[in-house]
C-alpha cells in the first residue's frame, strides 16, 4: 500500500494505456473500414480513396443485395439451418448428457470413454464424408446437420453441470411420480438455462460461421449458405449475378460482409456474458 | 463446427480418460444384505434405467454412425476402393498408397513441412501474444476503459473463417486493397502481390490469426490471474516488491499453471492446423508454403474422388497427431500430480 508509484510504474500506465490504443485501432480498424467502403462509391474504394471514413456516400451496395434473389436464399438456408442444429443439438445432448449425469447407472463409464475416444481420434474427413454419402445425405439439410450434432466438449459440460445439481429435487419429483423424461424436462432443463444458453450460443455462432461442410456436402446451388456464397462471391471471385453490372464490384463485397456478420455483431454485446462463461467452463476446470 | 477452443477439447478427453479410472468404485445406490427391499428396489431402478437409456439413444447413435462408421471406414485407406464396389468388395493393397504418398508423391515432404512449419510459427507468435495481452490487460488501472478494450478486443473472435480471409484477400489486393493503397501513399512502395508470394504466406496466416483469436485467449489467463492469491501482492510489496517485480513474481507465476497445460495441449494438437481458413487463403501461387496435408487430401479426396489414397494420407496425419496427443497426456499427468487440477 505504502511502496510509492515510480516514476518507472507512471511510465508503463502510460505505455499501456497508449498499447490500448493501438489495440483497439488495429482491432476496429478493418472493421470500420469494410463498413465505410461499403457504404461508399465504388470507384472511389477501387482507386483507394477510402481510408477510414466513407466518400460519396450511397447505398447502390446494398440495394443490389436486398434486390438479388440469390442472397435471401442463402440467408434463409443459414438460418433454418442454424435453428434446426441448435435445436436439435440442444435436445439430442442434454438428453444423452441427463443420464450420464447420473453416477450410478450402469454402463455410464463405457459410454464417456467412446464419447471421449472420439476427441482423440478420427475417421478423418474422407471415411466421414462416404458415410454422409452412403446415408443418402448430400445435398439435404441433414448433411449439414447430423455430422456436427453433439460435440463432446459441450456434452461434457453439461454432463458436468447436470452433476452438481441438487438431487433431492429429482427425488422429490419422482416421488411425485414424474417418469425420467419428465424429470429431465421439467426440472433440470428449467435449472440449467445457463449452460443451455451458453451451448446453444455456441452451436448457433458455430453453424451460422461454418462453411466447410456445406462445401462438401452440398452443391445445389438454392442448397447454400450464406457463407458458401460469401466464399465464392469474396474468395472465388464469382459475381453476385451475370447481369449486375461491375460498378460495384468493390462494395458489393463489403456490403455483403457486412450483412452476413451485422447479427452477430448485433447480439454480440447482450450475450457475450455466455460466452466468456462458456470459455471458461470449457477451459482448464471441468 | 467451426472454433470449439481446442484446448478445451482435449482437457476434457484428458480428465475423462484419466477420471475414468479413479471413479469406478461410485456410489452404489444398492445396498447389500436387505434382500427382498433390494429386490424390488432393482426392479425399480430397472424400469427407471430403461427411460434413461432410452434418453441416450438417439446420443450414441450420432456417436456411432459419425464418429464410429467413419472411424472404421479408415480400412479402404488398404483397400483400393471404390464406391461400386464398396468397403467389402474392395481388393486389399496392403500399404500401397502409403507408400505412393511417401515415395512417389514429389510435394509430400512440401506438405509435411508446410504443417510443421506453420505450426511452429503459430507457436512462436500466436501462443505468447494472449499472456502479453493477459497481463497488460490486468494492469489498467481504469475498469471501465479495461472492459471496454477486452470487448473490442473479443469481436473479431465472432466473425467467421471467410468474412476473415474475405477480408484478407480484398485488402491485400494489389490493385484495389486498403493496404496496398495505404503503403502506396505511406511509403511510395510499389504495390505487392502478398498472396502471390509464397514468402508472405506464413506471416498473412499466423498474423490473422493474432488479430482474431489474441483478445478472445486472454480468457483462461484473466481467469488465472483473477484466482491469484490477494495476499501474495501484499506480501511481495512488504518485501520492498515494485510494480514490475509483482508483474514478474506474483500476475505472470499466477499464470504460469495454465501457460503449461495450454503449451502441452498445443503440442498434442500439432498435426492440425486451421485448414479451412487456408483452404480459403491458398492458391497455386502460394501452394509452396501454404498446402498443408488437410488441403492435399481434401483436393485428392473429395474433388478427385481418390478416396483410398487421400483416406490414407488422412489416416497418417491422424495417426501422428494420435501419438502426439496421447504423448501430450502423459505428460499433462505428470503435471497434474502436481495438483494443476
Amino acid at each position: 500500500m505504502t511502496v510509492k508509484t515510480g516514476f518507472g510504474s507512471k511510465l508503463f500506465d502510460v505505455f499501456n494505456v497508449l498499447a490500448m490504443l493501438v489495440l483497439i485501432v488495429v482491432m476496429l480498424y478493418p472493421m470500420v473500414y469494410v463498413f465505410s467502403a461499403s457504404i461508399s462509391d465504388d470507384a472511389m474504394v477501387a482507386s483507394g480513396q477510402v481510408l477510414l471514413l466513407p466518400k460519396a456516400v450511397t447505398l447502390h451496395a446494398y440495394e443490389s443485395i436486398v434486390n438479388n434473389p440469390d442472397v435471401w436464399i442463402s440467408y434463409w438456408n443459414t438460418v433454418r439451418y442454424t435453428a434446426v442444429h441448435t435445436v436439435l443439438t440442444l435436445i439430442v445432448t442434454s438428453a444423452m448428457a441427463y443420464p450420464l449425469a447420473k453416477k450410478w447407472l450402469p454402463g455410464r463409464r463405457t459410454i464417456l470413454l467412446l464419447a471421449a475416444f472420439t476427441m482423440l481420434f478420427s475417421g478423418g474427413m474422407i471415411p466421414t464424408f462416404l458415410v454422409v454419402q452412403k446415408l443418402g445425405l448430400l445435398n439435404t439439410i441433414w448433411a449439414i446437420v447430423l455430422p456436427t450434432l453433439v460435440s463432446t466438449w459441450h456434452l461434457f459440460i453439461m454432463r458436468t453441470f447436470f452433476e452438481a445439481l441438487p438431487e433431492e429435487l429429482e427425488d422429490a419429483a419422482t416421488i411425485d411420480g414424474c417418469g425420467s423424461l419428465q424429470v429431465l424436462v421439467r426440472i433440470v432443463l428449467p435449472l440449467s438455462m445457463p449452460v443451455m444458453a451458453t451451448i446453444g450460443l455456441y452451436t448457433a455462432v458455430g453453424q451460422w460461421n461454418a462453411f466447410f461442410d456445406a462445401l462438401i456436402y452440398l452443391n445445389d446451388r438454392g442448397m447454400y449458405p450464406l457463407q458458401i456464397m460469401l466464399r465464392n462471391i469474396l474468395i472465388a471471385g464469382a459475381t453476385i449475378q451475370a447481369e449486375t453490372d461491375t460498378s460495384q464490384l468493390q462494395t458489393l463485397k463489403y456490403a455483403l460482409i457486412v450483412v452476413a456478420t451485422l447479427p452477430i455483431l448485433c447480439v454480440y454485446p447482450f450475450i457475450q456474458k455466455y460466452f466468456v462463461q462458456g470459455a471458461m467452463i470449457g477451459g482448464i476446470k471441468g | 463446427m467451426t472454433t470449439p477452443p481446442k484446448y478445451a477439447f482435449f482437457t476434457f478427453a484428458v480428465q475423462a480418460l484419466y477420471s475414468g479410472g479413479n471413479k469406478s468404485s461410485t456410489r452404489k445406490d444398492v445396498t447389500p444384505g436387505m434382500s427382498r427391499s433390494r429386490m424390488s428396489r432393482a426392479l425399480a431402478m430397472l424400469r427407471k434405467h430403461k427411460a434413461l437409456y432410452l434418453l441416450m439413444l438417439p446420443g450414441i447413435l450420432y456417436y456411432l454412425l459419425f464418429k464410429y462408421a467413419p472411424m472404421y471406414g479408415v480400412v479402404i485407406a488398404f483397400q483400393d476402393y471404390s464406391i461400386g464396389r464398396g468397403m467389402l468388395g474392395s481388393p486389399f493393397v496392403g500399404l500401397k498408397h502409403f507408400e505412393e504418398f511417401f515415395f512417389r508423391t514429389p510435394d509430400a515432404w512440401k506438405l509435411i513441412r508446410n504443417t510443421i512449419m506453420l505450426n511452429v510459427y503459430d507457436l512462436l507468435f500466436h501462443f505468447p501474444a494472449p499472456i502479453v495481452l493477459a497481463l497488460l490487460f490486468h494492469e489498467l488501472k481504469n475498469r471501465t476503459f479495461k472492459r471496454i478494450v477486452q470487448t473490442i478486443s473479443y469481436m473479431p473472435h465472432f466473425l467467421s473463417t471467410v468474412v476473415i480471409a474475405g477480408i484478407i484477400v480484398t485488402f491485400l489486393s494489389p490493385s484495389t486493397g486498403v493496404i496496398n493503397h495505404l503503403l502506396v501513399r505511406l511509403f511510395g512502395i510499389e504495390p505487392i502481390l502478398f498472396l502471390g508470394l509464397p514468402e508472405w504466406f506464413r506471416t498473412i496466416y499466423v498474423g490473422s490469426e493474432i488479430w482474431q483469436k489474441v483478445g478472445w485467449g486472454t480468457i483462461l489467463y484473466l481467469a488465472a490471474i483473477a484466482g491469484v492469491d490477494p495476499t501474495l501482492y501484499e506480501a511481495a510489496k512488504i518485501d520492498g516488491a515494485n510494480r514490475f517485480q509483482q508483474m514478474r513474481h506474483v500476475t505472470f507465476v499466477g499464470m504460469v499453471p495454465v501457460m503449461i497445460i495450454l503449451l502441452v495441449l498445443n503440442l498434442g494438437h500439432f498435426m492440425e492446423v486451421g485448414f479451412q481458413k487456408i483452404l480459403l487463403l491458398y492458391n497455386s501461387m502460394n501452394y509452396e508454403t501454404s498446402d498443408v496435408i488437410n488441403t492435399f487430401v481434401y483436393r485428392r479426396g473429395i474433388l478427385d474422388a481418390d478416396f483410398s489414397f487421400a483416406t490414407a494420407v488422412g489416416l497418417f496425419q491422424s495417426a501422428i497427431g494420435f501419438v502426439l496427443v496421447v504423448t501430450a497426456n502423459r505428460i499433462v499427468r505428470k503435471f497434474s500430480d502436481t495438483s494443476l487440477w
